[in-house]
């Protein structure tokens, strides 16, 4: 199975009106055979191991910083670099998701009400290497030091002011930025681990979530009881 | 390796068969077929018979023909196509409709019959992949239907190249002498002392229904073992026992329930997958009520395997251990928590004598590539089981093929990892995702 | 120059649920019936096993089934003074995109619409005069009744192995059910979900406030099943992944599971996937349609002649094809004239999130439609002589979805939204947190409507569709309304925290993901001026065009579309089968 074929697919929707590609719809009837294996764009695609994808050491170590902030370590769990979010994130950006394959991409690009939701001319992956550049940027001018390098406490202080409209990354909306970082930690921190994150399953103990399962039957008749199944991954080797 | 023994076996036989000049001919006597007409040619306009056809098609029916002579996905009945894999090459089925060219057009009456019953075409003799040793069995009146149906199809033209064998097997006279070690070349012999209801179904197993193809055992030469409808492996499936052993063959089904797995493809506990969806597709399901319940009356009297069921494995086996994990994961879903199924639509496991055939390769195979339940007039459902090759490894594979052989008053012998390795490979199965 | 395909007695376009469902009806009738699908083939088997659904961030996160906005989107503003802009990313608007539809995705809450949401005109006049209706609002009747409806809504739940408990079988009520339902011929196939803590709390808090609590009807199946077409479906596992999701072991509702395997065995039915139609061709009287013109995967240009033109495509592509065709006249604003577009309505919501002490609520445990409901408030089902609003909403508890990524914000209000004591929150309202959710009526208004847009095109380069839409103030005073009663409810459950939802207070942003119901555009009823379709969806100007879908509800109701689209399409298939082909022309004079 092709790894490649799913992102070729997905790449070329944009294209397909305009340039024709080799691939033809099917005429499905009476007498097709459908094939009981899974079809390829089906198959689960596990995030490569070791390195970086996208991101350079850099930006994995100024973005490692801001998602122990946002997911830190403590007495409940590992933190967000711990659990693998930084892969996890560097994979995304690396893929569909980084180049923004199943957004609208066509202008004019124009800034509308909230209402109308984001209009961003970037790519996530393209917001990420601005976004970051900016942070440390305006971090270097205002304390001296890359956001990495800052106390906990001064670089909480930063996020809260991203969070709250009060920062000025010069072209990076810092406050759309900060959501933007805030969904995909939590991704990471979240996602089946065959993405990157979620280490050990870190972020499903952490609630009581059972993963992989797709059988309850024989616990739905425990109404309010604690359970306690042990999580599974999509990809469980035992 | 198992060619070189093949050849070394068969070689000097067929010299001693060739030698046997007298026999040679009582084998391939074919004079029982000169009831049948020798001047007009099956695209020879002549006013059709309409009842004759509408016979014909329901033989074709009880002889599958449709199965092997269509090619896959192809609304061209009867134009062939069809590879036929055989422990000695490929075969492709030949058109049979009447294009005078490509197909049987030029085939007179008695043509036909030869080739059906004595595997003699006007092309020279046929490969016993066309079932003619069971065919053999079929009587005047039915083959001068099932030929007036194929009169009554449309021409296709549609070239086959049917014999892609490689040397020695390539070569069709061999055939010849093949049909003497092999080819009981009798009519159907009713027995008296039986019912007819009962001779109507030994009639349809071993003439049309052709059953022992698939589940009698074969030996090297692509002959018939003599444990009879005791089960046998063939292309990458394993053709369960469908004599009486209790435990592995059909000797703990009704006969309510045989006719009714072959009119719908389940009986409410297992359905019909793999080759046998199609055989239930194709021919068994289209059957009457009356003929469903003969095959049925006469399977339930054949003598089943000394095959005796193992000591079940401890749950504590780690394999066990295992594989009740994996089962909970991902098996549960559909074939429910203690391997009952969803009746007459995901198979049940537990009881279910296919599961626990000595021979996986079923298993291995529906479990690594998926499957599909039958599909037929009165159960159009055709739920699939999902491929898991792409999943699980070849241990957690053969762990849950163990356990669902081993729990719920089931026992088998363990599905080791190296009997899922080497039917990955053998299959062309997909790898485990990484 | 478009290649000629061989002419068909009818073309479907969109095989999602109203798409399966005309062409079982036709090609049972015996019509060759060709369906075109802009999507892919998508079956159980192949395409969402269970070993392939248990991915949130694939299929739920990234919305991996749904129709990419590259395809397709939508410009939107609030109101008919601004720019609209497209929308570019993932919103409230699930439009499927595949054999299947949205049906293979949807929940499958299989509601029945109240017998007075087909008649807001009349009843609320009878009802209460004709001040009740407020100016602006477009409040009009569909042209059918809920009566003329019951035998489909039936014949889809037969279908669909509908789970659940009936409250009124020909007029007698039935314990358990929900009381203010339509009368019912018989009880729905299948039994209620099992129920959960969830559930029973709802349950307890509807009783101490004498409200009547029910099972909501659900396309999750409680057991085995075997639909009328013999097609099985198996048991529910309670597995949590359904919206969003492929259904993998036959037991959600979709076309897939339900009506496609018994279709695809028709010698007269075929489907061409990734074929997309780019408008419906007219005689040049352009009073008959001559068939469509569709592009399939390699970009060549296809003619697909047919006798009638099935539009069943997802509600907003099927207003925009017709708008496209030119089938019918388009709605302007100014004048308050023409039909295609107008009284487009989305779903009207509001409710209350509910935080716990101590519960193990289990949130992983679910189905797309496991919850609990009431209806007291729905609807016309309570007096509003003292109200300044009609209509109203259901309220109800939902068990499903509970996945980690997406419950991620469900932690009280003033908690932080990260850091560690975010963590420690989001531990404890994992099991803690559900919502009181109220989906309520939605009614046109002047200002509402869709348009083609003047700016933005799709990858074909034809215009995309325009939603000017934000809520009205009858909409929003019934939504202030409901809410007051979600938040009683949540005190009443025993909820410590309870916390008011109130979207409508402010502008509608579809980046909001409070429902996916979005109705009307090219509506049913009897008066040509203000509807686009006669009652049996059938295109006033152009009589073999029949257009399917929740694009016909002249207004939405307090519940889950579904059941009506089906409800709706198989009323006019029983049209076109005992009326249109006997006499093919309009069934209804204009």
């Amino acid at each position: 199975m092709d790894r490649r074929s799913v992102f070729k697919s997905l790449a070329g929707l944009a294209a397909l009106g305009a340039a024709p590609s080799a691939a033809t719809g099917a005429v499905i009837g009476k007498h097709t055979i459908l094939d009981p294996g899974l079809n390829p764009e089906s198959l689960p695609q596990p995030a490569l191991t070791g390195g970086l994808a996208f991101l350079t050491v850099a930006e994995a170590r100024t973005v490692g910083a801001v998602f122990d902030r946002l997911i830190p370590a403590d007495e409940l769990s590992v933190g967000a670099t711990q659990a693998g979010c930084v892969e996890f994130l560097d994979r995304q950006l690396a893929g569909d998701y980084g180049r923004a394959a199943t957004q609208y991409r066509q202008g004019p690009f124009v800034k509308g009400t909230p209402q109308q939701g984001p209009q961003f001319q970037q790519t996530p992956a393209e917001r990420y290497r601005a976004g970051l550049a900016a942070l440390d940027a305006y971090c270097a001018q205002a304390q001296g030091k890359a956001f990495a390098d800052l106390t906990p406490d001064q670089q909480d202080a930063l996020l809260t002011d991203m969070e709250g409209g009060k920062v000025d990354l010069g072209g990076t909306d810092a406050k759309a930025f900060f959501e933007l970082m805030l969904q995909n930690v939590r991704e990471g921190y979240f996602a089946d681990p065959m993405y990157g994150g979620n280490k050990d399953m870190a972020g499903w103990k952490l609630v009581g979530f059972p993963g992989a399962r797709y059988d309850y039957r024989d616990v739905i008749g425990k109404r309010g009881q604690k359970l306690d199944l042990p999580p599974v991954s999509l990809l469980d080797r035992g | 390796m198992r060619k070189k023994t093949i050849l070394g076996l068969g070689l000097p036989l067929l010299a001693i068969a060739v030698a046997a000049g007298g026999l040679l001919y009582r084998a391939n006597d074919a004079a029982r077929d000169r009831v049948a007409d020798d001047r007009l040619k099956t695209a020879d306009a002549a006013p059709p018979d309409a009842a004759a056809i509408q016979r014909g098609a329901y033989v074709a029916a009880t002889a599958d023909c449709a199965a092997c002579h269509t090619a896959p996905g192809s609304a061209q009945a009867f134009a062939g196509g069809y590879p036929l894999k055989t422990p000695f090459g490929v075969l492709i089925s030949s058109n049979i409709t009447p294009d005078r060219e490509t197909g049987i057009g030029d085939w007179t009456e008695r043509d036909f019959f030869r080739a059906v019953r004595h595997g003699q075409s006007p092309h020279g003799p046929l490969y016993a992949a066309m079932p003619y040793n069971a065919y053999v069995k079929l009587t005047d009146q039915d083959m001068h239907d099932l030929w007036a149906y194929m009169r009554s199809q449309a021409p296709v033209h549609n070239h086959i190249v049917s014999n892609q064998l490689p040397f020695p097997f390539n070569i069709r006279l061999l055939n010849l002498g093949w049909n003497l070690l092999f080819f009981d070349n009798h009519p159907f012999q009713p027995k008296g002392e039986q019912s007819a209801e009962w001779n109507r179904g030994a009639y349809l197993v071993d003439g049309p229904g052709h059953c022992a193809a698939c589940h009698t055992a074969k030996n090297p030469l692509g002959g018939d073992s003599s444990a009879y409808l005791q089960g046998g492996p063939l292309q990458g499936w394993y053709a369960p026992e469908i004599a009486n052993n209790p435990h592995v063959g059909l000797g703990a089904w009704t006969v309510p329930e045989i006719a009714q797995y072959l009119k719908t493809g389940s009986n409410g506990r297992a359905v019909a997958s793999g080759p046998m969806a199609e055989a239930v597709e194709n021919s068994t399901q289209h059957l009457t009520d009356a003929d469903l319940v003969a095959i049925a009356t006469y399977l339930r009297t054949v003598p089943g395997s000394n095959t005796q069921a193992p000591g079940p494995l401890a749950a504590d086996d780690a394999r066990m251990r295992r594989g009740a994990q994996v089962y909970a994961v991902n098996c549960s879903a559909c074939h429910e928590g203690r391997g009952q199924g969803v009746a007459d639509m995901v198979t049940g496991f537990a009881g279910n004598p296919a599961v626990q055939s000595a021979n996986p390769d079923s298993l291995v195979q529906t479990l690594l590539k998926g499957g599909r339940g039958a599909v037929t007039e009165a159960n159009p459902t055709g739920a699939g089981m999902p491929a898991f090759g792409w999943k699980l490894n070849d241990a957690d594979a053969a762990a849950v093929l163990t356990f669902i052989r081993n729990s719920w008053g089931n026992a088998a012998a363990p599905v080791t990892a190296d009997q899922v390795a080497a039917t990955r490979a053998a299959l062309g199965a997909p790898a485990v995702v990484k | 120059m478009a290649q000629q395909r061989a002419r068909v007695d009818a073309v479907i376009v969109g095989l999602g649920w109203a798409g399966s469902l005309m062409a079982e009806e036709l090609t049972r009738a015996g019509l060759t019936v060709v369906a075109l699908e802009r999507g892919a083939w998508r079956d159980t088997t192949t395409d969402f096993p269970p070993a392939v659904d248990t991915d949130e961030l694939r299929w739920s996160t990234r919305r991996g089934m749904l129709q990419p906005q590259a395809v397709e989107t939508l410009t939107f503003r609030n109101r008919p003074d601004q720019g609209a802009l497209p929308l570019r990313d993932w919103n409230c608007f699930q439009f499927g995109w595949n054999v299947g539809g949205a049906g293979t995705h949807w929940n499958g809450m299989t509601w029945r619409f109240k017998p007075y949401d087909f008649q807001p005109h009349t009843l609320t006049r009878r009802r209460y005069g004709d001040k009740k209706l407020a100016d602006g609002l477009q409040v009009q009747d569909w042209g059918v009744s809920y009566d003329d409806l019951e035998p489909f809504y039936d014949r889809f739940e037969r279908l669909a192995g509908t789970s659940g408990k009936a409250g009124n079988i020909q007029g007698q009520a039935q314990p358990g059910g929900n009381p203010f339902e339509g009368p019912r011929q018989r009880d729905y196939p299948l039994p209620p979900l099992q129920r959960t803590r969830a559930c029973d709390l709802f349950d307890a808090g509807a009783a101490k406030l004498g409200l009547h609590s029910f099972p909501v009807p659900a396309g999750n199946t409680s057991g085995a099943y075997v639909n009328p077409l013999g097609v099985h479906m198996a048991p529910c596992t309670y597995c949590g992944y359904c919206e969003f999701f492929g259904c993998g072991n036959w037991s959600k509702s979709s076309p897939q599971a339900c009506i496609l395997p018994a279709l695809k065995r028709r010698p007269n039915f075929s489907v061409l996937t990734q074929s997309e139609v780019l408008k419906v061709n007219l005689a040049a009287d352009k009073k008959t349609a001559t068939g469509v013109t569709f592009i399939d995967a390699a970009g060549r240009l296809w003619e697909q002649p047919a006798d009638i033109v099935v539009i069943s495509a997802y509600q907003m592509d099927n207003v925009r094809l017709m708008l496209l065709s030119g089938i019918g006249k388009p709605y302007d604003r100014a004048s308050g004239t023409g039909v295609v577009g107008r009284n487009y309505a989305y779903q009207t919501i509001s409710g209350a999130s509910v935080f716990f002490e101590d519960e193990h609520l289990n949130p992983f445990i679910g189905a797309g439609a496991l919850a609990q409901a009431v209806d007291d408030y729905n609807s016309d089902n309570f007096d509003h002589t003292h109200h300044d609003f009609i209509g109203g909403a259901n309220m109800l508890i939902h068990s499903t979805n509970g996945r980690p990524i997406g419950m991620g914000g469900a932690v009280p209000p003033g908690t932080p939204r990260w850091g560690s004591d975010w963590k420690k929150a989001y531990r404890d309202s994992y099991q803690n947190s559900n919502s009181v959710y109220c989906q309520g009526t939605s009614y046109g208004h002047r200002d509402v409507y869709l348009d083609l847009d003047p700016t933005y095109t799709d990858r074909h380069g034809m215009p995309l569709l325009r939603v000017t839409f934000d809520w009205n103030e009858n909409d929003a005073r019934m939504a202030h309304f409901i809410a007051d009663r979600a938040v009683e409810m949540g005190h009443a459950m025993g909820a410590k925290v309870v916390s008011r939802f109130e979207p409508t207070a402010k502008a509608f942003s579809p980046m909001d993901q409070l429902s996916s119901h979005t109705t009307g555009g090219a509506v049913m009823g009897a008066d040509p001026t203000t509807s686009a379709l006669n009652p049996y969806l059938q295109s006033w100007d152009v009589h073999n065009v029949f257009v399917a879908g929740a694009s016909c509800f002249a207004n939405n109701g307090g519940c889950n579309p579904t059941g009506t689209v089906a409800a709706t399409t198989l009323w006019a298939a029983h049209a076109i089968k005992e009326q249109y082909l006997k006499n093919p022309g309009p069934l209804v004079k204009a």
